[in-house]
């Protein structure tokens, strides 16, 4: 089998790779219509992509594809420009970390046992393995203590979490995650999606991420593309992008009639504050306005807003006050950019 | 390979009435079996309790070897029809009974909570919900029992009840090879057509939404428990 | 009844029946004569017959799992295998050991292979289920992961498949028990040696003694399978604690 370079991986330092779909089309035998519609477009590298799309779109077809778990007829799909192909699949896949819809772990392994498969493959160490595995747990903020259970003793959510980990073993360059949260409640999910940015940041990945949440697209993605029924592609761009200028009525619905609100979301209040004029250090008109930190978002300003009935907010630095903001900045800052 | 043919022609009468004191024998043993267990697993799988109790029981009856059991009985009871139809019976009621209660068990229970929600009664609600469902597994235990008993039945002439297929399958010496593979010819078809009657009043028996439902569902889930060659 | 003279070692002078001092003729069970016969009858062929169970199960695993691992991919040849095996259910187990008398004469091997051919059934029968019915899940995962398809049998598929393969070794080890009672008619073997002398004699201590320890021997190893079929699937038993 192919052991090829276990040395060579230290589970760090692995530069990402762009990915590039080119006029890919996948019909199923049996078909009528293809799942997925000459798709193209490209990944770039270290940026995370978020598949979108109703049920049956073809988001779950369109990365399974890269994995080459599907085959396809007509196209071509390059990762750091070679085309997947060209490589052997089983060293393809080892580079891409996989994390299914249904999770999969290995129902006869412990936890431990679960995270290790591939790098015991590999020819890892025990320590070093065992070492991984400790990080990763914390990582996914699990006990070590799970390291020894299994998977059956788990809840969805904390299967879910090891289910990444296992993706994140031998650390990809590139990462497949098919509804990586679905199972987790808002407030772990909320957390664990920014423990993944946090990640992410940290090591950069070239990530394509499968989710049904626009709002998770909204967080998670660099870049949403918008599939239809049937496999077709309906929009490919920023969120802001997708959220000031949809394409269509499709994907205007998609986003949801509150997009406006949700472009709020894509920005911090430092932002604003440090475009408007500021009030430097001299007695500012809004002394009692409420404050908000500049790390927030404009949704969470507006909001603090609205909820005191102040004019304006306070934006502070670490307890440094950067300036005020008003409501009709907060509009000209979120219109401003959308032209 | 002429003789065994030839068997046929020569001994018609004595097959003739041979096979059909093996029929009625294991028919017999069969009909025991049944009414014993179907009863019991119906009423167990429908309390919900006892299932340890039952398991055990049904793998410890499963595991006892038939021909010790002739021995022993023997010893105790002697010879003839009774000590050959409790080995029968022993060898064919656990399968009946497992098979039954796992399905009664098995029940959907919001199927149950549905039905007892309507105001029924728990017979009704055994009569009427859960053994029409558990009918195609009850059947395969019917079916595989009866496999067993009909396959085993020939050790009759070792429990001392003459008449039936085992006499000329254990007289090697007195019919020879082809005899004793002629009779055991005649021992194979009865369990399949055994079997496929069954079948067709397994069939006719189950209700038309079950049978629906089961062509749907790949059949992998059809068989929970493997079944096992015939045991003695 | 034709025997022959044993393969294994085993006395096969004529059984002292009534032998002992405190034995009434009519006495269902005389403890003296099983105290006697212990070491030189019963005991013997209750290793014997253990025996014969071992080397036919051990055998028949291997074959199956084999088969099963070649017909794991190859319709063709398990739906083959299994509609001769529904047949061979139905043969009467005596004529099944006869029919291959004329071969390997009336010897061990023959019961052995009579006995070999149940067992390969259920084993066979049970691998193919267990194989095919891992959960898709696990199995799209390994291959996401980059797991060789050979990987993917021998580290997932198969220890997943062990809890069927163990409930067919246990049905097996039982079925061969039985069954190697009534090879002792073809080839004096085993347990089923005493139980046939006593039952042309109507000895009833003897047909109690081997019955009883026949039960003994096939409860005993059931048991001891359940016991090993845990030691070797520890995660069905693992459920949520919490
Ligand atoms: N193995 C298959 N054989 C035939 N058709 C398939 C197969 N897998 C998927 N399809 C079809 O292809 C289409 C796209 O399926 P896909 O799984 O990619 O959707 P999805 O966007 O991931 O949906 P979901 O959000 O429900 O997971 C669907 O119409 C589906 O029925
Ligand atoms: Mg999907």
């Amino acid at each position: 089998m192919s052991e090829t370079t276990p040395t060579s991986r230290t589970g760090t330092e692995r530069p990402a790779a762009d990915i590039v779909f080119d006029h890919v089309t996948k019909r199923y035998p049996g078909q009528q219509t293809p799942a997925l519609d000459d798709l193209s477009m490209t990944v770039p590298a270290g940026e995370t992509c978020c598949l979108v799309g109703p049920s049956g779109g073809g988001k779950t077809t369109a990365m399974k594809l890269v994995n080459r778990l599907i085959d396809f007829e007509s196209g071509d799909i390059t990762i750091g420009g070679q085309s997947i192909r060209s490589v052997d699949v089983t060293t393809l896949r080892r580079d891409i970390g996989y994390v299914i819809q249904q999770v999969g772990l290995f129902p006869h392994m412990t936890i431990a046992g679960n995270i290790g498969v591939i790098p015991g493959l590999l020819g890892w160490s025990r320590d070093r393995i065992k070492k991984r595995t400790d990080e990763l747990l914390d990582l996914v903020r699990l006990d070590r203590s799970f390291a020894s259970r299994y998977p059956a003793q788990l809840s969805g959510g904390q299967q879910q979490r090891v289910g990444l980990a296992r993706a994140l073993a031998v650390d990809p360059p590139v990462m497949l995650m098919d509804e990586p949260f679905g199972a987790l409640d808002p407030i772990t999910r909320t957390e664990i999606q920014d423990e993944f940015l946090n990640l992410e940041s940290e090591i950069s990945k070239t990530v394509i991420f499968v989710t049904h949440d626009i709002d998770e697209a909204i967080k998670m993605g660099d870049r949403i593309a918008v599939l239809r029924q049937g496999g077709v592609l309906a929009q490919y761009g920023t969120a802001d992008e997708l959220l000031a200028h949809p394409a269509d009525e499709y994907v205007a619905d998609f986003v949801g009639a509150d997009r406006g609100l949700k472009r709020l979301s894509l920005r911090r209040m430092r932002e604003v504050v440090a475009g408007g004029d500021g009030a430097s250090n001299g007695a500012s008109p809004y002394a009692d306005a409420p404050s908000v930190d500049a790390d927030a978002t404009l949704r969470i300003g507006l909001s603090t807003l609205f909820a005191s009935g102040a004019p304006a907010v306070q934006v502070t630095d670490g307890g440094r006050l950067l300036g005020t903001v008003t409501l009709d900045q907060l509009q000209d800052a979120v219109a401003g950019s959308s032209s | 390979m002429s003789s065994y043919f030839a068997f046929f022609g020569d001994n018609a009468a004595l097959l003739a009435e041979l096979t059909l004191v093996h029929i009625l024998l294991s028919v017999f043993a069969l009909a025991v079996a049944v009414v014993l267990a179907i009863p019991l697993g119906a009423w167990i799988g429908h309390l919900h309790r006892f299932s340890f109790a039952v398991v055990s029981v049904g793998n410890v009856l499963r595991s006892l070897p038939t021909l010790a059991i002739i021995a022993i009985g023997l010893a105790l009871y002697g010879f003839g029809i009774i000590n050959i139809t409790v080995a029968l019976v022993i060898l064919g009621f656990p399968l009946v009974l497992t098979n039954t209660f796992t399905a009664v068990e098995g029940v959907d229970p919001g199927t149950v909570e549905a039905a007892r929600g309507m105001g029924m009664t728990g017979w009704q609600i055994l009569t009427r919900v859960e053994l029409p469902s558990a009918i195609p597994l009850i059947s395969s235990g019917i079916r595989t029992s009866w496999v067993y008993i009909v396959a085993t039945a020939y050790l009759a002439t070792f429990a001392g009840q003459q008449g039936t297929l085992g006499d000329i399958i254990s007289n090697i010496e007195g019919y020879g090879l082809s005899g004793v593979l002629a009779a055991a010819t005649i021992s194979i078809l009865l369990a399949f057509a055994g079997d496929a009657l069954l079948g067709l009043a397994e069939r006719a028996l189950t209700p038309t939404g079950l049978r629906l439902l089961a062509e749907r569902t790949p059949a992998a889930d059809a068989e929970p428990a493997p079944a096992a060659p015939a045991a003695a | 009844m034709t025997t022959a003279a044993g393969a294994l070692d085993l006395p096969t002078q004529v059984i002292p029946i009534f032998e002992g001092p405190q034995c009434a003729p009519d006495q269902l069970f005389c403890w003296d004569w099983f105290t006697t016969n212990w070491p030189t009858i019963l005991g013997p062929s209750l290793v014997q017959h253990v025996y014969i169970t071992l080397i036919a199960v051990v055998i028949g695993l291997v074959i199956s799992l084999a088969a099963a691992l070649f017909a794991f991919s190859r319709s063709w040849f398990a739906s083959g295998f299994l509609g001769f095996s529904t047949f061979l259910y139905t043969i009467p187990s005596l004529a099944f050991f006869l029919m291959f008398v004329p071969i390997t004469g009336l010897s061990l091997t023959t019961i052995e292979i009579g006995l070999t051919s149940y067992t390969l059934l259920l084993l066979f029968r049970n691998s193919l289920t267990g194989l095919r019915t891992v959960p898709r899940s696990a199995v799209e995962a390994a291959e996401g992961m980059g797991l060789t398809p050979n990987q993917i049998l021998f580290r997932i598929r198969l220890p997943l498949a062990l809890p069927s393969i163990m409930a067919g070794i246990r049905v097996s080890v039982v079925t061969v028990i039985s069954l190697a009672t009534v090879a002792a008619s073809v080839a004096p073997l085993g347990l089923g040696k005493p139980i046939f002398d006593a039952i042309h004699t109507v000895f009833s201590t003897e047909l109690i003694s081997a019955g009883v320890l026949t039960i003994l021997v096939a409860l005993v190893a059931d048991v001891l399978v359940v016991g090993l079929q845990r030691l070797v699937t520890p995660w069905t038993r693992a459920r949520r604690t919490s």
